[in-house]
């Protein structure tokens, strides 16, 4: 039985801490390429002050059908980006994630990977959910190759469903059902 | 895809500091040469602490307010933004102020401009970008001629101050006419 | 230019206030197969004013782009359903739809359908969408059958999402582009 669910190798799940956190979280905001990567909204920055108003709200929410874990570093304790469940359906055992590494920097050093085998544990060991649903855009090719390297299907695709840059692109959904998962990690 | 958005030449934009934000705006606000050509609201100073609660605010998907830093200087002059953002028409229209005078006329507004006409046309996906000028207010006719706005309209006589009747240009660019002008 | 921009064949939708959305949800969320076709969430039965104060609260949290529908007949002016088109002013011109006919004695009969292509045109024509997408359940083929009649195209499944009657099925996704609803109702 793993007991350790918040620690990993290199990284650890933590909660948001408004004094540590929320400049980081602003800065991110502020690069296009990675909210544009995360999400199909409009790229919009926001002030440490948003960002800690935003999370008030969502604590309002925490727990129920909503799990939010900041990423850290355990060399460093630095942010290094954040994972959640959400939108969790309890009585169908199925759940929507969502995963961003901040800086580019981070990003490409196995940072992600482990922060998703640990939210899959945590999503299926813990949680108990029978499957895990993630989405993702046409152009972000890298979490496209990343969702299928760890075991994800293409469940999803509509068509058109975003435009950036002047164009159209298809919205894409994948998903994976816990026992494929457990039986990848046998 | 090109996601330089938030950086131009010789302006950022940024969301960073709701109280330091509206330290300047309190201060640009007694400027009321600058407050004039900014509204047709009459002037009338608002106060840092109102404008901090109104930075505060959580962000409205019909408006999206940014502030201008000149980056070589790192400081914070002036702001631009996207409001009354109509999706289902996909027209909205651009305000620009440059509050530090010793930045006006140098090419930092047209630069934040061109960053906000980016963000309307590429990321919120606008078909029309519009803005309204006082006809006496040639610089910043000159700046959005620069930038490709068309003029479309006079409003005859629609501000008076001063016992002076000005009139009112509307102003505007279609996607077409950006793309046309922007392809790279 | 259509004037009758809400009025189909059969129905018409019109505005509801959350009372009598609570009204006549808690009528209908004593037929459990109603919900069951209709949403995901646990069947549940309701009464009036707990179920107004549902509705009061999700029009307080209520984005802009979120277009509730009641559903009329023209006939007898009878209000025998529900629908809406949600996140309807997004930079990606894409929204979602729902419909659901709670007076089962109405069912098999075209309403939904005539309410839904409705919703269709005022989707394409009033606020310009790109796409419309709706979500339904494996296991209600009449719902797929009629939205595969109104031109809906099947984008994808997320498999295994729902957990009903000791089974699993999946959730259907399908969608409509502008261009496809518009040589249909040509």
């Amino acid at each position: 039985m793993i007991l350790q669910l918040f620690e990993g190798e290199k990284i650890r799940f933590a909660a948001f801490d408004a004094d540590k956190d929320a400049e980081a979280l602003s800065k991110w905001t502020h690069d296009p390429e990675y909210m544009r990567l995360l999400s199909p909204d409009p790229a919009r920055p926001l002030a440490p002050f948003h960002i800690k108003k935003r999370f008030e709200e969502m604590e309002k929410e925490a727990g129920r059908d909503f799990y939010y874990f900041v990423i850290r570093a355990r060399e460093d304790d630095r942010a290094l980006g954040f994972t959640h469940l959400r939108w969790i359906e309890w009585n169908h055992g199925n759940a929507h994630f969502d995963m961003g590494i901040g800086s580019a920097s981070d990003r490409g050093k196995g940072y992600g990977s482990e922060a998703l085998q640990m939210l899959f544990r945590y999503a299926f060991e813990e949680l108990n959910l029978y499957r895990l649903t993630g989405h993702t855009m046409e152009y972000n090719t890298g979490a496209q190759k990343f969702l299928l390297k760890h075991g994800f299907q293409l469940e999803v695709r509509r068509r058109e469903a975003l435009q950036r840059e002047g164009r159209y692109w298809d919205g894409l959904t994948y998903g994976i059902l816990a026992d494929e998962w457990a039986n990848a990690n046998r | 895809m090109d996601n330089q958005l938030f950086n131009g030449t010789l302006v950022r934009l940024a969301i960073e500091n709701p109280e330091t934000d509206a330290a300047s705006l309190a201060r640009w606000e007694r400027d009321t040469e600058f407050e004039r050509v900014l509204s047709h609201k009459p002037v009338f100073p608002s106060g840092q602490k109102k404008w901090r609660e109104r930075l505060e605010e959580a962000p409205d998907e019909r408006q999206f307010w940014f502030s201008v830093f000149a980056l070589a200087e790192d400081k914070l002059i002036g702001f631009v933004g996207i409001f009354m953002v109509r999706q289902q028409h996909g027209d909205c229209m651009v305000g620009i102020g440059m509050g530090e005078p010793e930045f006006r006329g140098k090419g930092y507004g047209t630069d934040a401009l061109r960053l906000a006409l980016r963000f309307a046309f590429r990321e919120l996906n606008m078909h029309r970008v519009a803005l309204m000028v006082l006809a006496t207010n040639a610089r910043a006719i000159r700046s959005y001629e620069k930038c490709g706005f068309v003029r479309e309209g006079v409003t005859r006589g629609a501000d008076y101050r001063d016992r002076i009747r000005r009139d009112v240009i509307s102003m505007g660019i279609l996607r077409s006419e950006w793309e046309r002008a922007n392809s790279r | 230019m259509d004037n009758q921009l809400l009025t189909g064949k059969l129905t018409r939708l019109v505005a509801g206030d959350p009372d009598k959305f609570g009204e006549l949800n808690a009528k209908w969320s004593h037929d459990s197969e109603f919900f069951m076709l209709f949403d995901s969430d646990p069947v549940m039965v309701r009464d009036a004013k707990r179920s107004g104060q549902f509705f009061r609260e999700r029009a307080e949290k209520e984005r802009p782009g979120a277009f509730p529908f009641l559903v009329q007949t023209l006939e007898d002016e009878r209000l025998i359903g529900e629908g809406g088109l949600w996140n309807a002013l997004s930079s990606n011109r894409d929204a979602w739809v729902s419909i659901g006919i709670g007076e089962r004695e109405l069912w098999g009969k075209g309403y939904g359908s005539d309410a839904l292509n409705v919703m269709l045109r005022f989707a394409f024509r009033e606020l310009n969408l790109h796409r419309v997408n709706l979500v339904t359940f494996e296991y209600n083929r009449r719902a797929i059958r009629a939205y595969e009649k109104l031109g809906f195209v099947h984008e994808g499944k997320i498999r295994g999402g729902m957990r009903r009657s000791h089974q699993r099925w999946a959730i259907v996704f399908m969608g409509i582009l502008r261009d496809e609803w518009e040589s249909a109702n040509r």
